[in-house]
């Protein structure tokens, strides 16, 4: 147990050191591999910020989401959350602090039990952590109706009866339930329609005000992360690549792949699209078996000597770049 | 695919010997031995004893099983506790009147559920489909037994055209058109289950295929639809179609104690129902470990078949 | 805020999901045939005492006589009624066929959930051991294990129930691999439910569709093994009436030839019972599974 007694507000609410997580991958008739989905993330997110995690798929950021709300077990690395280190906490050890951390999903049809009435799904949280029964946990079932906006008598249909947009707005009230103080949110717009994504985003930004969330924002799409986050972490091949204000790193990126990524971007505009481009090449290597120095030197176009030996670390204040040879 | 086939043989192994140690068990739970029950209740004890000891019955269960095991590393089977015959002559005598009556089945199964599943696949939702589809169900749950006794009385007590049973007409001189006669309805019961699941897993598969481009395409083109059907979805269709019936090899064995019985066929199955009510362990055992190995054969042939039939399954 | 508001009715309409099964289970003519069918005997069983005639085991002076007035479906060699002896066996073999299907998909509904939910080593075992019951022959080992146990209701039920669990507790397995992966099972996780919650709230109600539709197969399947085993003997024992034992005792030629009645009615109801319940197994995998 550590023994932090600082005031809340210069502790971070959730502290990730050196987080790792590997997957077993099977090659062959008995010769194991491993896939290093995450590895070694330090990240600290605080009280009432969102932070924004990017990357292309298959980079580490669901699998690191995941892994803060230990539905996956780390490998090395400390998690700790308001200063209590959670890192090994057992199934019945976490029951307490499940009430403290929520995650809304991806998507809106998987995440929702298809045989369970939207009051079920709302109340059940409650139920399992002998809070309200009864009366009391139907009040408390059309309050978070409420706060996500959608009519009281949604209670009584099953969610096969909702949109996409209506789903993930009886995911974010579930999420709600337990009064969370931190949501790690897993791409949550990136299923709905276009039209939709705005309201949702919204949503999320009011209950933010509203209940004194932290949001740690995983998305596929920049624009939705540039939208909600205060900071942004970008990630490659399961590392931390930069790390800043979002501002600062959207519109000066510091690393050739935030660069990259950003310019993937489709422009509106047609005066900027005639302009020359750099294109991001390739595929992402093989996580499974990730190549030797700056894991990105194979698709980097400003790769020198030092890259393909010595692995930058994430360095500079406010704003960080994992890069030899950083950008602006 | 061989390191998927060298994987399932490996797996195989523990589950074999698993089934050794299960049946070991039931033989030993089994109350009373072949010793108590063969022998007049008036001979005396000591020689029960000595007969027991010859039967290696007074050793310890584990050393009975190790000396079980240990003989059939060698290809022992042990002897027969009813005949004193060894275990292997004993099913060897009996297999072959069985994997006729088996394959014959399959085969003539097969010739009939083809057609058949085809037939329904191509006039698909008509009047025909709809009592194919009937048809296959009564034949899934027509119990053997009343198959067998239905076309013992009419085939050959009603127009005398089959014999009862037997393998051989006795005193006859036997030879394999005799055996073929007698062969006919024993297999036709067995045939009859394998027509009833077949029919409609051949119509889906056949309906598959002709949902398929590249038949929309040759129709397009103006080919013939008997051609389409005959030349191109069956060629298709066929290779999965084919492999299933290994899986039936298994649901045979089994049928065929019932068949066996009612028939008087001399095979497998008449062997096992005997060595039942005589309680011959070492029979059984043997029996048991064949029919398993049979079973896991077949299950790997058939998975083994299907994955080259098509290429889209992959397994690891 | 337009889309937050009004639920996609038009859809689904407001019907419950009971009523869309029960409209799809309906278009399937066989299986509605099959489900009265079904019914009829369940109540016949059920009333056995009241219906038949006669007692199943009180002897007449009258062996083996052909149908009348007095015995509508004759006497058996014992001297007794037929038809009432007939009642009794759908008792026996509906009794057999649906304890051992509670007992089997019960016990392989259970492993099957625990085996998937924990995985890792537990499964690997449970794996092994479906295979090991697979790989016996069915109705040989049945034997087998009946001769050793002794005949009698209860062994039957139980032995059946010993063999069939495998296939139920793979179905079950493969279902809830699937969908452990799914995010509501996560969501579950992430609010801290018990491994029971999770298990029979959230896995288990969406693996039900293929479990239901196996376990109608499996009684008409535990019935047509309960009557092969009385057939050869093994089964029900007499006095006591099963379908397959009266069959079995007719495996004679005279009784073959000229005394039908003995034979022909309890094969009968043995394929009409089987059939009927197969055509209900048929119509609830079609409305289960739409897609299917």
């Amino acid at each position: 147990m550590t023994v932090i007694t600082e005031s809340n507000a210069s502790r971070p609410l959730l502290q990730l050191e050196g987080v790792k997580k590997y997957y077993p991958s099977r090659k062959g008739l008995f010769a194991k591999g491993r896939i290093q989905a995450v590895d070694g993330v330090t990240l600290d997110v605080h009280a009432g910020e969102t932070v924004g995690l990017v990357g292309e798929s298959g980079c580490g950021k669901s699998t690191l989401g995941r892994t803060i709300i230990r539905l996956e077990h780390s490998d090395a690395g400390r998690i700790l959350y308001d200063g209590e280190e959670i890192t090994a906490y057992s199934v019945r050890r976490m029951r307490p602090l499940r009430t403290q951390m929520q995650m809304i999903f991806q998507d809106p049809y998987s995440s929702l039990n298809p045989r369970q009435r939207v009051e079920d799904i709302l109340a059940e949280p409650l139920i399992a952590h002998g809070l309200p029964r009864g009366e009391d946990a139907r009040r408390s079932v059309g309050k978070l109706l409420d706060l996500v906006q959608l009519p009281r008598s949604s209670r009584s249909r099953y969610p096969h009866e909702f949109s996409g947009g209506q789903r993930q707005r009886i995911g974010i009230a579930r999420a709600l339930a337990l009064k969370p103080r931190l949501i790690v949110c897993d791409e949550p717009v990136s299923a709905l329609d276009v039209s939709v994504q705005a309201q949702i985003l919204n949503l999320l930004k009011d209950l933010q005000d509203e209940l004194k969330l932290t949001y740690v924002f995983i998305g596929h799409g920049l624009g939705a992360v540039r939208y909600i986050s205060t900071r942004v972490a970008v990630m490659y091949l399961g590392k931390i690549v930069e790390l800043g204000e979002t501002n600062r790193v959207f519109d000066a990126p510091r690393h050739p792949y935030t660069s990259l990524l950003l310019q993937a971007i489709p422009v509106a505009d047609p005066r900027r699209r005639l302009r020359e481009r750099l294109v991001l090449q390739g595929e992402a290597p093989n996580p499974e078996n990730p190549p030797p120095g700056c894991r990105f030197h194979p698709r980097c176009p400003f790769a020198r000597e030092r890259c393909f030996s010595e692995a930058p670390s994430l360095t500079g204040n406010g704003h960080a770049a994992a890069c030899h040879y950083p950008l602006g | 695919m061989l390191s998927y086939i060298a994987r399932r043989l490996l797996i195989s192994l523990p589950v074999l010997l698993g089934i050794t140690v299960i049946n070991f068990i039931l033989m030993k739970l089994a109350p009373g031995n072949p010793v108590d029950m063969l022998i007049d209740p008036n001979t005396p004890p000591e020689l029960l004893q000595a007969k027991k000891a010859m039967l290696g019955l007074n050793s310890p269960p584990a050393v009975q099983y190790g000396k079980w095991l240990l003989g059939l590393l060698h290809g022992h089977l042990g002897y027969s506790f009813s005949s004193y015959a060894p275990v292997a002559d004993l099913i060897a005598q009996r297999i072959g009147p069985t994997l006729l009556l088996a394959f014959a089945s399959l085969f003539g199964g097969m010739l009939i559920a083809l057609p058949l599943g085809i037939a329904g696949a191509v006039r698909r939702n008509t009047a025909l489909d709809h009592a194919l589809t009937g048809l296959s169900f009564v034949g899934i749950s027509l119990p053997p037994f009343f198959l067998g006794l239905g076309l013992i009385y009419w085939f050959s007590l009603k127009t005398k055209l089959l014999p009862t049973g037997g393998m051989h007409t006795l005193g006859g001189e036997g030879g394999l058109g005799d055996a073929l006669y007698h062969l006919v309805l024993p297999a036709s019961v067995l045939a009859a289950a394998i027509v009833g699941k077949k029919i409609r897993y051949i119509r889906a598969s056949m309906l598959d295929v002709l949902e398929k481009e590249y038949l929309r395409t040759a129709r397009a083109k103006g080919v013939r639809e008997s051609l389409v059907i005959g030349k191109h979805a069956l060629r298709n269709a066929l290779l999965p179609i084919l492999t299933v019936f290994g899986a039936e090899i298994p649901v045979l064995l089994g049928g065929s104690i019932l068949v066996e019985q009612i028939f008087q066929w001399p095979g497998i199955g008449q062997l096992a129902l005997q060595s039942i009510l005589s309680r011959d362990y070492p029979t059984l055992m043997a029996l048991n470990l064949v029919a398993a190995i049979v079973v896991l054969a077949s299950n790997l042939l058939t998975d083994a078949l299907y994955t080259m039939a098509d290429p889209r399954i992959q397994y690891r | 805020m337009s889309e937050a508001i009004e639920p996609e009715r038009a859809r689904t309409g407001s019907a419950g999901p009971f009523r869309q099964f029960a409209g799809r289970f309906c278009r399937h003519k066989l299986a509605v045939v099959g489900l009265a069918v079904t019914a009829a005997l369940i109540l016949t069983a059920l009333l056995a005492p009241l219906l038949s005639p006669h007692s199943p085991y009180s002897v007449s002076d009258t062996f083996s006589s052909p149908p009348s007035s007095r015995h509508w479906l004759g006497t058996d060699p014992v001297g007794r009624d037929v038809f009432s002896r007939l009642i009794a066996a759908s008792r026996v073999s509906l009794a057999v066929g649906f304890a051992t299907v509670a007992l089997y998909v019960t016990a392989g509904t259970l492993i099957g959930l625990v085996s998937a939910y924990v995985g890792g080593w537990v499964d690997l075992i449970v794996m092994r051991v479906t295979d090991m019951f697979m790989a016996f022959p069915f109705l040989m080992v049945i034997l087998v294990v009946v001769s050793v146990l002794g005949a009698s209701l209860q062994t039957i039920v139980f032995v059946l129930a010993l063999f069939s669990w495998p296939t139920v507790a793979r179905l079950v397995r493969s279902s809830v691999l699937s969908l452990k992966e799914q995010d509501f099972v996560k969501a579950g996780r992430a609010l801290g439910f018990g491994a029971p919650r999770i298990l029979f709230r959230h896995l288990l109600p969406n693996a039900l569709a293929p479990i239901v539709v196996n376990a109608t197969f499996g009684v008409a399947g535990a019935i047509l093994s309960e009557s092969g085993l009385s057939f050869l003997g093994m089964g029900v024992q007499p006095p006591a009436a099963s379908w397959g034992n009266m069959l079995g005792d007719a495996q004679s030629l005279t009784v073959l030839t000229d005394q039908p009645w003995l034979w022909l009615p309890p094969g009968l109801m043995l394929l009409i019972a089987v059939l009927a319940i197969n055509f209900v197994g048929d119509g609830l995998r079609d409305a289960l599974d739409p897609n299917g």
